[in-house]
């Protein structure tokens, strides 16, 4: 693979310019990255996931001295809300000072390799990579490998962030086929609240290879709300991995929303390391074409008292595919868990597919689990109920559709985003509102 | 109004309906009874359009059209109206959307103006306390926790809101205790004018103290083996129907 040649010189250069507190992460993740390859099928992880065939091609980072991606080029894609938020860019994988905008007193934004020397040095040691324990592959190695242009977000202790924080992952595909890799660690601190929403646009029309880590740390009494919204072009791949610590009792919201892409890889870890935490982790994809969108998550109950509760809901139509992977670890201390898991698919067309899988480990006694999931086609008794009421079949196909939607997108707490969510909704739904 | 003249159909190879014959005129209500199983239900979806049926053999017209020939939305536009014995429940979909949406689609294939918000919701009023039917039902998902009785008054609620020209009802008196009987047959009868017809379909003859038929048809395995006055159903009810089973082959030509 010609982009493996490529990165390795690249690894090279960047240890010979950058030092720092962050150097050893890099040349030990730079070795596992060497040792591990890209992910073939044969691991069982990446089984339905052929993240090669992507890497077939040859992807270079880029650099952009802000000359060719500007203010007003970011404007065009903005979210709904954007403007009343925090707004923190990625450009190339690189964090964008000039472009992001932060409009709450509670919030810290500084380089990664800053925080690794200051005040939060510490809490940098401790957290940063942390979900390599969680994916030993060469894709979040990768990640490690190459660090360059991360952050660090710290929301301070005790405070409310009363505007969302917007994180844009953009690639700039106008020339080459670019490889991207935003990296931010994230602390909520103690009984501080804050709500995320990430998203990636890529622009041009060669390729773009997204690999995006976020690690966050939610503290005691914190709550947290993180949404992702994925609605790329076809030549976009990406693997997209939250992966969330909860240190102390406190609630996590998260919900995932992925529609157009390429191939789309998403990682949500929650390791609940505090007795008493709860976890929601919602997920709605809606694929056609080619797109091919994969879903693994973990929740790692490692203390006890904790409650997860997980759903993901896909629609799957021309020759999309789809993977769900849900693991729950229940450790042995972990007694008095509860964790809900449930995963249904609608495949709307023949050509469409979805494979489906829990896995539940369980090292406790004392614990309440529950899984399941579905795969089957529209309900055609509820299609004729509809059109025996005079609603023609198009129409109630995508009421149907709607419905079964709908108590995903109600979990999106964010007023604009979830009315630009049910808008992309409606809009592939071709739902024609009076 | 409605002409149903030798109709075969059946599912998946199996035969069901084995020649039915019968003539629905503007202004009549008919009543088909029979045992479990005789293929009533299996009538009235061959009816309303559900394609999982096949129509082997028989025609079908409906106010001059080829009934057999048209979707089930296009049914529904024409004037005919199935009330379900077993109503779907839809997660996420809000009932009063649904009988909106309803609504305007029928309007629009009858040519008639689209009812807007406040239009709509005068009808809807006038039609829920008709039923008997609370507000915070029409709020809900779709027959989604709905009781037996909500879902069956459901059912005829949307159809005094999509005014049908012909109501099949589906044992719609099954599980309903005797007030809500009264209400279904109440909303029933002020639909039924000299232009509209009523089909029945029901187990017992208590419905038909409210809804008097003009004519009772017994249907046993596919076909109507017997077709009387009112009294008929008076007679099934004391009798049972064992006595239609032995008669069948006297009535085999009828
Ligand atoms: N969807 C179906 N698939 C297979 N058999 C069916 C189906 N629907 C009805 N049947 C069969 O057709 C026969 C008539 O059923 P139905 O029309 O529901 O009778 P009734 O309404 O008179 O009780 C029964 O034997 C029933 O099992
Ligand atoms: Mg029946």
């Amino acid at each position: 693979m010609a982009t493996i040649d490529y990165l390795e010189k690249e690894f090279e250069k960047l240890q010979a310019t950058t030092g720092g507190q962050l150097s050893a992460f890099r040349q030990d993740a730079f070795t596992a990255f060497s040792r591990l390859g890209i992910p073939s099928s044969r691991n069982e992880e990446w089984k339905y996931t052929r993240v090669g065939l992507v890497f077939n091609k040859t992807f270079q980072f880029s650099e952009d001295d802000g000359s060719r991606f500007t203010a007003a080029d970011l404007t065009k894609l903005k979210l709904p809300g954007s403007d009343e938020a925090n707004e923190i860019v990625f450009l190339n994988g690189r964090f964008s000072s000039t472009l992001s905008t932060l409009r709450s007193q509670g919030l810290t934004l500084l380089p990664l390799e800053e925080a690794a020397q200051g005040a939060h040095s510490e809490f940098v040691a401790t957290h940063f990579a942390n979900s390599s324990k969680y994916l030993k592959d060469g894709i979040n190695a990768m990640s490690t490998a190459f660090l360059s242009g991360a952050i660090f977000l710290d929301v301070k202790k005790g405070a409310t962030i009363d505007h969302p924080v917007y994180i844009y992952n953009i690639s700039d595909a106008r020339e080459f086929n670019v490889l991207s890799q935003p990296r931010s660690l994230i602390k909520v601190g103690e009984n501080a609240q804050v709500q995320l929403v990430e998203t990636f646009v890529t622009i041009g029309s060669q390729e773009s290879f997204t690999n995006q880590v976020m690690e966050m740390v939610v503290e005691r009494d914190a709550i947290t709300e993180y949404y992702k919204i994925q609605n790329d072009v076809p030549n976009a791949n990406q693997v997209s991995t939250t992966h969330i610590r909860q240190t102390g009792k406190s609630y996590t919201h998260a919900v995932t929303i992925s529609l157009d892409g390429g191939m789309v890889r998403n990682n949500l870890n929650l390791v609940l390391d505090a007795p008493n935490c709860e976890a929601h982790m919602y997920g709605l994809y809606f694929q056609k074409g080619k797109t091919h969108i994969d879903n693994h998550t973990v929740v790692d109950n490692v203390q006890p008292n904790c409650l997860s509760n997980e759903l993901y809901k896909g629609i799957l139509t021309d020759s999309a595919t789809g993977v769900f992977n849900g693991k729950i670890f229940v450790r042995p201390l972990a007694q008095k868990t509860n964790a809900y898991q449930s995963n249904k698919n609608v495949l709307l067309s023949d050509t469409a597919s979805v494979n489906t899988k829990p896995q539940l480990e369980i090292y406790a006694d004392d614990v309440k689990c529950s899984h399941g999931c579905t795969i089957g086609q529209l309900d055609e008794e509820a299609l004729f109920y509809l059109q025996s009421r005079g609603i023609n079949e198009k129409r109630a196909k995508s009421m149907l559709l709607h419905g079964f939607s709908s108590d995903i997108l109600e979990k999106i707490k964010l007023t604009p985003i979830r009315a630009y969510v049910e808008g992309l909704i409606d809009q592939r739904l071709e739902f024609d509102k009076e | 109004m409605l002409k149903i003249q030798n109709l075969h159909a059946g599912i998946e190879g199996k035969k069901i309906l084995n020649g039915i014959n019968l003539e629905i005129r503007p202004g009549e209500v008919h009543a088909i009874m029979g045992p479990n199983g005789s293929g009533k239900s299996t009538l009235a979806s061959v009816l309303a359009g559900r394609k999982e049926f096949e129509v082997s053999n028989g025609t079908v017209e409906f106010l001059g059209k080829d009934l057999l020939d048209l979707s089930p939305e296009a049914r529904a536009g024409e004037g005919l109206f199935l009330a379900f014995q077993y109503p779907i429940e839809i997660p996420g979909l809000s009932t009063t959307n649904f009988i909106k949406t309803a609504v305007n689609e029928v309007r629009k294939y009858r040519g008639q103006d689209t009812l807007d918000a406040v239009g709509f919701l005068k009808l809807m009023k006038e039609k829920m306390a008709l039923m008997n039917m609370d507000q915070s039902l029409l709020s809900r998902p779709l027959n989604e926790g709905f009781s037996g009785g909500e879902k069956k008054r459901n059912e005829i609620f949307q159809m005094a809101m999509l005014q049908p020209k012909l109501a099949i009802l589906d044992e719609t008196d099954s599980g309903l205790d005797i007030d809500a009987i009264r209400i279904v047959a109440n909303g029933v009868n002020k639909l039924a004018t000299q232009d509209t017809a009523v089909l029945v379909v029901t187990h017992y003859q208590r419905l038909l103290d409210y809804i008097v038929p003009d004519f009772v048809h017994v249907l046993y395995k596919g076909r109507i083996v017997k077709s009387g006055p009112k009294e008929l159903a008076l007679e099934l009810e004391e009798r049972g129907y064992d006595f239609i089973k032995n008669e069948t082959n006297v009535t085999e030509e009828v």
